[in-house]
């Protein structure tokens, strides 16, 4: 059970971040979901995309400074207080997060959210234990 | 013009003929010494061909071969020792770190003609025994603060100990015990001056009358900018630890180049890439032969540092030779805030961190003060999906380059092959400081 996030070394310079953009779509990679974390100096960007391998190796092919991590992705109702439910199953577990990210489904009434924690095994079965379901590349692919 | 005083006047005046007659004897004596009593040299002169009886004066001082720094980093500890050791009172050492440290030793006659090199420099800025010198260079190994220290005792001037650093104190002393005098370098002069300006003080109300500042570059600007803010005349001084420390070279009243103490330190301009030595006037890398030291005698040192020296008659009546600031370096030491850094530090400590030597260092000068920034290329095994993850290897790297150079550099860590090559090299360096 695992989905993979794609995440990208940005330097502060203006135009980065599109020249990225535009080399995954140039290769037909779409992307799903996505997340920045910036400093004065850089960024840290987080992507969830259909074709992982392709988008892999061609930022890789290109020179960007890349890695592959193991997040947790949960699918959760599109309603209020769902979020908070799904978090207080991390807390109860005692798992520490580094930081989360969501994006909404287009046609369910769900909405997925990416979850970068300390355990990915421990918190997937808390979250399943209490009813939640698990995203996989698989279920990335067919979004 | 008020009347020109002299620390030493009869060799400070010395005619030139007369100088040189002086230098030929000393370099004579010296060349047997080192050749009897400094077997690393001894083989160097032998590898040449050159023995003691070859030298006659300074005519023949070209015959001689060059040391350099890898020299004395070979040599370190011992190796250039020219006494037994237990005629030696004191060492000093450079401020650079692992691999570079040179540690120069100490007779207490060397340390004598140290303080008196010293003592002219503060005499040809105004200095006397009614005067408050204030030493804000740092003591212990570096050589700024007890160099000065003892030529301000040998003047008579009140000497304050400050060291460097804690510019309230500093600042207290200076105001509470009138100085007249201060000594430091000369970032740190501009900050002290800017620190005044703070708190409110008029160039008037700065009892300070001269300033002796050394020990890093920098240009004619700052200096007209120190000596508005703290209403001082600021004098420039040069040194370096391997011939003794400060006061191998000093400024008079013209602020038109230092002149050598001569009588102590024989110059050559050389080609730094044909080791040629070049007529006078012309720009060069410095190499000095020191005449009188006894326990660290070295013999035609290469400084890297390239300048012009200058026999024009001076009109505050010295005569030793005037050498210009040096306008560059012939290897590629950086002096960052007064320490010297070697890029080949930063490689290895890069190295021994397990980052690839993929590197710039940025320096430039902000209020006055050097910043020192290095770029370092991040492999994808570093990289971390977390900006605590980057920021913390930033940091980590920054403390292993401070252990290493003695000054704390920012850290930055960037994408593979983001760094600036010029014609496919690396360009490692980039000084904004226009200094020259």
């Amino acid at each position: 059970m695992s989905l993979k996030q794609l995440t990208v070394f940005v330097e502060n310079k203006q135009g980065a971040l599109a020249q990225i953009t535009d080399t995954l779509a140039l290769h037909n990679v779409n992307i799903r979901a996505l997340s920045i974390a910036d400093t004065r100096d850089f960024g840290i960007l987080r992507l969830i995309v259909n074709d992982i391998e392709t988008a892999k190796k061609t930022l890789t092919e290109e020179e960007y400074l890349i890695k592959i991590t193991d997040v947790v992705g949960v699918k959760i109702g599109d309603e209020p207080g769902k979020l908070s439910k799904a978090l207080a199953v991390l807390d109860n577990a005692g798992i520490n997060m580094e930081y989360l990210y969501a994006f909404m489904a287009r046609t369910e009434k769900h909405a997925y959210v990416v979850l970068r924690v300390e355990n990915n095994e421990v918190a997937e079965e808390a979250l399943v234990r209490e009813g939640f379901h698990l995203i996989t590349d698989a279920d990335v692919c067919k979004l | 013009m008020e009347e020109q005083r002299y620390y030493q006047k009869e060799i400070e005046t010395m005619p030139v003929d007369e100088l040189k007659k002086l230098q030929s004897e000393k370099l004579v004596k010296q060349v047997k010494h080192v050749y009897e009593n400094v077997p690393y040299y001894r083989a160097l002169m032998d590898e040449k061909g050159v023995k003691p009886e070859d030298i006659h004066g300074i005519e023949d001082l070209h015959l001689l071969p060059f040391l350099t720094k890898s020299d004395l980093r070979d040599a370190y500890p011992y190796g250039l020792l020219a006494v037994p050791l237990e005629d030696c009172v004191r060492i000093q050492s450079t401020s650079g770190t692992t691999g570079r440290r040179v540690v120069a030793f100490y007779t207490q006659k060397d340390v004598d003609l140290w303080e008196d090199c010293c003592a002219r420099a503060i005499v040809a800025a105004g200095g006397t025994k009614q005067d408050v010198c204030q030493v804000a260079y740092g003591y212990g190994l570096f050589t700024g603060g007890p160099g000065l220290n003892g030529g301000s005792h040998r003047v008579g001037c009140l000497t304050l100990p400050m060291s460097s650093g804690n510019t309230e104190r500093q600042i207290q002393f200076m105001t509470d015990l009138n100085a007249t005098i201060l000594c430091c370098t000369p970032s740190y002069a501009a900050y002290l001056g800017e620190s005044l300006v703070e708190k409110g003080y008029k160039p008037e109300d700065i009892p300070l009358k001269a300033g002796i500042f050394g020990a890093e570059p920098w240009t004619e600007e700052m200096r007209q900018g120190i000596e508005k803010t703290l209403g001082i005349k600021a004098y420039d001084i040069y040194g370096l630890t391997e011939t003794s420390g400060p006061g191998v070279a000093f400024e008079c009243c013209e602020q038109s180049g230092m002149h050598i103490n001569e009588d102590h330190f024989l110059a050559e301009i050389i080609d730094p890439d044909t080791g040629e030595v070049l007529p006078e006037g012309s720009k060069g890398e410095l190499v000095f032969t020191s005449l009188d030291k006894e326990a660290f005698p070295l013999l035609r040192y290469r400084t890297r540092d390239i300048c012009v020296l200058s026999r024009k008659p001076c009109s505050c009546g010295r005569t030793h030779i005037k050498m210009s600031k040096p306008m560059g370096r012939s290897d590629d030491m950086l002096i960052i805030r007064g320490v010297n850094v070697f890029p080949s530090q930063i490689e290895t400590v890069l190295l021994n961190e397990g980052y690839q030597p993929n590197y710039q260092i940025v320096v430039d000068r902000v209020n006055n003060t050097d910043t020192f920034d290095v770029n370092v290329e991040m492999s994808p095994e570093q990289f971390s999906d977390t900006v605590s993850g980057v920021t913390a290897l930033e940091k980590s790297l920054a403390g292993a380059l401070k252990t290493m150079l003695g000054i704390n550099p920012t850290v930055h860590l960037v994408a593979p092959k983001s760094i600036t090559r010029s014609e496919g090299k690396a360009v490692r360096i980039i000084d904004k400081r226009k200094l020259i």
